[in-house]
Order: C-alpha cells, then sequence, then structure tokens
C-alpha cells in the first residue's frame, strides 16, 4: 500500500472527523504527557536520592560497636563489644580487599571561635582516608587531613560548608586559626558543597574534621565511636564484611554468627534495597500512565469504528479490485498507529519543554535539590513508544478485523 | 473460461425467501463477447457478481478457467479478482480522494507491481482511454464519461482474461456511451472475454451472444446452435 495514500486518507478522516480526532489526540497527548512526566520525575528523583546517598559515601560499611547475644565459650551474653584503634590497623593487615578504612569518633557542643565569633559545633577526629570515604571533598586552594598531620598530633582542621560560612561568612578560612575549646587549630581545608540524604549526628557540612591523633590527646577516649572502611571490589562486599566480622570476633571472643555482638550498616545493601523501592514506584508510576493511555486508546478504537464503516464502500471497491483481507487490516491498524503517533508525538514534546523548563529554573533549597532534576532517559522514551505501539495497534484491529471481514459484495452495495 | 452449474441464490430465510438465481446453467468461453439483457430484478448483477468472485451462490457450482471456486479461500478469491476479473461498475466505483491516475494504480499496488512498472503502465493505459491529460484529475473534477473511461482503464490494469461490466454506458449520454462501446470493441478484437450487462440496443447488437434473463432463470442463452 502507498503510505500517501495513507496520509491522504488519514487527512480525510480528519476533516470528517475533525472534533472527534482532535480529542483522542489531546487524550492520547495527555496521557503520554503523564507518564513520561511521571517517569522523568520519577527518575530525576532516583538519581537525586542515589546522589545524596552517595554524599554518606560510595560502597561504603560503617562497623559499629554492640552486645553479644549468644554465650561464647564460656563468656556469657550481654558483653559489650567496643572497638579500639588498633582494630583499625588489624583489620588493614588481616582482612584482603580493604581498600580505605578510618576510624572516627566526634563529640558535640564544642565551643569554636573566630575573631568575635563563637558557635557551638561537633568536632569528629578521623584518618586520611575519611575524605574518599565519607565525600568530604576540599574546595579550591584546600585540602583534608593527611598523614603527617596524624603522625605529628598536628592541630588542624578541616571545615563542613555550612560550619565555615557560620564561621567566616563569605571570608576566606584557609590560613585562618580559629579555637576549639580554645586550643588554636589552623584551618587547612573547607569541604565542596554536597548532598546527603543518609547520616549520623547531623550532616557532614555542619561538622569540623580534625586527626585522630590530635581528637585522642584531646579528648582521651579509650574506645572508637565507629570504623569505616570500603572494599576495593563491590562485587566482594559480602565477602569482605564477612572477614571483617570474623577477624573482629577472633579478637574480642564472640560467636561469629552473633549479629549483634557489632553494629555493621551496609551502604552496599542499602542501596540496593532503595533501587528496588525506586523500581518498584516506576513500575507503579508507569501502570498510572497507562491507564490514563489506555482511556485514550479507547477514543481511538472508537474513531477507526466509525471510520470502518464509513467506507465500507471504499473497503468494497478495493476487494473487487483484489485487495485481500492484510490490505484492509494494514491500512486500519497504520491509521490507528498514526493518531497514537501523533499524540503521543505531542506529548512527549510537551514533557521535553517541561522538563527543560523545570532544569532552567532557578529553584533552590533541599526540596528543589531532590524534585527538580527530571530526567527523560531513553528508557523512559522506549516505553512509552511500547505501549503507544500497543495501544494504537489494540485500537486498530479490532476495527480493522470487523472491515475485513466485509463480504466484497455487500460492502459494495453499502452508500 | 466460465461454467455455472445449476447455480442458485436465494437471499433472505423462512418466508421472507426471495430467489433471485434459480437453476442457472451457463457457459462463455474464451474471447466471447457475451450481452446480458433483462428487466431489472430479474436477477443480472446478482448473476454477474457470482461471476466476478463478489459473491458466492447458494448451491450449484460454477467453474473459473475450470477450477470449482467455492474450493478458494479469500486470498485465492481476491486474487482472481486482482489478475483475472476486470470491473466496470455502473456507477464508476472509483475512490473519491484518489487521482484517476492513481485509481488505475490500485490493483497494480494490490499485485505487487513495482512502482516504475507500474507508473508506466497506468499512465499507458489512461492513454489508451483518451484520457493521459486528465490523469492527474480527482473523480469529482472528471465527467461521467472521464469517469467510466477510467474505470474501463482500471479494470483493464493487470490484463485480466475476463472484463465484467454492469451497465457501463447506463448514467452515461450517447455519444459518451459510444465510445466507451468502441473501447469495449477493442478489447474483444485484442482477445478479452467481456460479459455485459446493458439496456443499451447497440451493445447487445454487437456482442456475439445475448443472454436473457427473466425473474432469475435464462430465458434465452443467445447460442446460434
Amino acid at each position: 500500500m502507498k503510505l500517501i495514500y495513507l496520509f491522504r486518507l488519514f487527512y480525510r478522516e480528519l476533516k470528517g472527523q475533525k472534533k472527534k480526532i482532535t480529542l483522542t489526540i489531546l487524550a492520547l497527548a495527555w496521557g503520554t504527557f503523564s507518564i513520561v512526566i511521571l517517569l522523568a520525575f520519577g527518575e530525576g528523583l532516583k538519581r537525586q536520592m542515589i546522589k545524596a546517598m552517595h554524599g554518606l559515601g560510595d560502597g561504603i560499611c560503617i562497623v559499629y560497636s554492640g552486645q553479644t547475644s549468644k554465650p561464647y565459650r564460656g563468656l556469657g551474653k550481654g558483653r559489650v563489644i567496643r572497638l579500639q584503634l588498633d582494630d583499625v590497623e588489624l583489620l588493614r593487615n588481616r582482612v584482603s580487599g580493604i581498600e580505605l578504612i578510618s576510624p572516627e569518633n566526634d563529640r558535640s557542643r564544642n565551643n569554636m571561635t573566630y575573631g568575635r565569633k563563637s558557635l557551638s559545633e561537633r568536632v569528629i577526629g578521623v584518618y586520611p582516608d575519611f575524605e574518599e570515604l565519607r565525600g568530604y571533598n576540599p574546595d579550591q586552594n584546600s585540602r583534608f587531613i593527611n598523614d603527617l598531620d596524624i603522625l605529628n598530633k598536628k592541630r588542624v582542621v578541616f571545615l563542613g560548608t555550612e560550619l565555615k560560612k557560620r564561621l567566616f561568612g563569605e571570608d576566606e578560612a584557609v590560613g585562618k586559626t580559629v579555637l576549639i575549646n580554645r586550643i588554636p587549630f589552623l584551618v587547612v581545608g573547607v569541604m565542596l558543597d554536597k548532598m546527603q540524604n543518609s547520616m549520623y549526628n547531623g550532616a557532614d557540612v555542619d561538622k569540623a574534621a580534625i586527626p585522630y591523633s590530635a581528637f585522642k590527646t584531646i579528648y582521651g577516649d579509650k574506645y572508637l565511636h565507629r570504623l569505616i572502611y570500603r572494599p576495593e571490589d563491590i562485587a566482594r562486599a559480602e565477602t569482605v564484611k564477612n572477614e571483617v566480622y570474623g577477624v573482629l570476633s577472633q579478637k574480642y571472643k564472640f560467636d561469629p554468627t552473633d549479629k549483634q555482638a557489632l553494629e555493621i550498616w551496609d551502604m552496599v545493601e542499602e542501596e540496593k534495597l532503595m533501587k528496588n523501592i525506586f523500581l518498584g514506584l516506576e513500575i507503579f508510576m508507569g501502570v498510572i500512565g497507562g491507564l490514563t493511555l489506555i482511556v485514550a486508546g479507547v477514543g481511538v478504537a472508537n474513531i477507526m469504528y466509525v471510520s470502518a464503516k464509513k467506507r465500507t464502500k471504499e473497503i468494497g471497491i478495493k476487494m473487487a479490485l483484489g485487495a485481500k483481507r492484510r490490505h484492509v487490516l494494514l491500512q486500519f491498524i497504520s491509521e490507528a498507529l498514526m493518531i497514537s503517533f501523533i499524540g503521543g508525538g505531542a506529548g512527549v514534546l510537551f514533557s521535553f519543554i517541561l522538563v527543560e523548563a523545570t532544569r532552567v529554573l532557578p529553584l533552590e533549597g533541599d526540596v528543589a535539590d531532590i524534585l527538580a532534576h527530571p530526567v527523560i532517559s531513553f528508557k523512559i522514551m522506549l516505553l512509552t513508544a511500547f505501549i503507544l505501539s500497543i495501544i494504537g495497534f489494540l485500537a486498530g484491529i479490532f476495527p480493522a478485523r470487523k472491515a475485513a471481514s466485509a463480504k466484497p459484495v455487500e460492502a459494495l452495495r453499502y452508500e | 473460461m466460465i461454467k455455472m452449474d445449476k447455480i442458485k441464490k436465494i437471499y433472505g430465510t423462512g418466508a421472507a425467501q426471495v430467489a433471485a438465481l434459480k437453476n442457472i446453467d451457463l457457459e462463455v468461453k474464451e474471447n466471447e463477447f457475451v450481452g446480458l439483457v433483462g428487466p431489472s430484478g430479474s436477477g443480472k448483477s446478482t448473476l454477474m457478481n457470482i461471476m466476478g468472485c463478489l459473491d458466492v451462490p447458494s448451491s450449484g457450482e460454477y467453474y473459473f478457467e475450470g477450477e470449482p471456486v467455492a474450493a478458494f479461500n479469500h486470498n485465492k478469491l481476491a486474487e482472481i479478482r486482482n489478475k483475472k476479473i476486470g470491473f466496470v461498475f455502473q456507477n464508476f466505483n472509483l475512490l473519491p480522494y484518489a487521482t484517476a491516475f492513481e485509481n488505475v494504480e490500485i490493483p497494480m499496488i494490490f499485485m505487487g507491481m513495482k512502482a516504475k512498472t507500474r507508473k508506466s503502465r497506468a499512465m499507458e493505459l489512461l492513454d489508451k482511454v483518451g484520457l493521459k491529460g486528465r490523469a492527474h484529475h480527482k473523480p469529482s473534477e472528471l465527467s461521467g464519461g472521464e469517469m467510466q473511461r477510467v474505470a474501463l482503464a482500471r479494470s483493464l490494469a493487470n490484463n485480466p482474461r475476463l472484463i465484467l461490466a454492469d451497465e457501463p454506458t447506463g448514467n452515461l449520454d450517447t455519444k459518451s456511451g459510444d465510445e466507451i462501446l468502441a473501447i469495449f470493441e477493442d478489447l474483444w478484437k485484442q482477445g478479452h472475454t467481456l460479459v455485459v450487462i446493458t439496456h443499451n440496443p447497440y451493445i447487445s447488437e454487437r456482442a456475439q451472444r445475448v443472454i436473457h434473463l427473466i425473474d432469475g432463470t435464462i430465458e434465452n442463452n443467445g447460442a446460434s446452435s
């Protein structure tokens, strides 16, 4: 069948059923628009959430103290297991596949003074690996704590983005000296702003990091508050976690199957879980959008039925001239598909405009960070095209079958 | 070419039954020019629809080129209509949105002919019926005689052996009718088989034989022997 006939036929139908076709195309455009927008915002939300999750650290595990729940080798249950600084070296040496590792201790309500400003802030003591583990990325002209700082127990401090603003405003902070509990510290770095939705003891942008050695000297902590590590290979995360648990169970003499002896916060597992939640959310939104589109599909089917009826005579003529059933089927299905794709195309176009507009808008704040980043991915486009094709096909096939089953002599007689 | 054996066609059911054709026995040979006459309601069009594989008889056997048509499926019937039979209708039955040229192309499209061959053949056929200059006009821009000539050109598209015409001059003035008639005679001379329903006495005069149909039966099959 010649394509130009199809277009001409479609144009003629368009003129004949102008209102109905316009409304149906509108319904299709709206349905497509809602499905694409829903999925685009969903995708954007997912990407932002994952990015924010990586604000705490990408693929890290955080190990906390715990309490045994099983007796082990003559030791009763209910023993408190506390991590110590030499555990860091122990794990580094005994467990292969640990890429980065750092202890972390913290104190809140430290008096922090610069010039006339005096604040009450949280200070953490960490190792240099902490920078990469937890995304404490220094901004221009600054650095994080390094090995020499640890070795020499240097009084240097790395400030979170917001903390720096509170203390220094827009002024340069690196190179200045602040007082923490009246002890002078040299500011060596300021954090690059970051998004974070998983946290403990507040957001990183509000904290001040100092070398663990200096922290220990000042506060005299005997135990670690927590220990953070990252495996080299995420695929081996589970094995590494088990080895860490094994090594520590040996040292602290608890049952390696006792899951309460130490508490482990596994970000890899958490990310997997979150991705699953978002997959569920995506399916849900896709179904809602699909249902909207089905309503529009009914409109297309209705038009095709009317069209088939009106064109009975034409179908009869074509059959007399040798049209086979598949020729008639093809004509109606391709018209239904054409209507679907015109409506769908318009819907996709509108969604693109809205998505681009949202990206350009100068929205700020936490909510905007999470919501105002819609993404129309290839996956979404493919899904939409697929749904539209199915709808166009289904809306065309039934009227088409009815039209194609007409007896030529009766169709010819139809006026 | 075609042979009918005790063909019956009954419309409706029960008390409302009407027999349009009653026991028709008929044979049309290769390259015959047959006129089909009779009053309206005598079953001429029904007979022609069955001949053209557009309709099926209620009983009896119809053989097309020696093969029983009853055994053919939809696709085979469409193929016969496409390649072996050319239809000319009283009301032309042109597609209103397509030009004369495109109307002539349609049977060749269904046959799957290549665009280049198709286009040159369509033009050649329009030239044959004297409408080369009107090729790109739509039916609404053509006169009745011109429309019927387009329909004729279309019926010849795939060079069918059998041409069926249902009152081809019925809606035309005398002059246009004569032109159509002249073309029919040419086609017959070229070896086509023609079956023409007509009220036009000139056609009946020129036909080799005239079959009279009255009330669904053949009154006179025109055979000279």
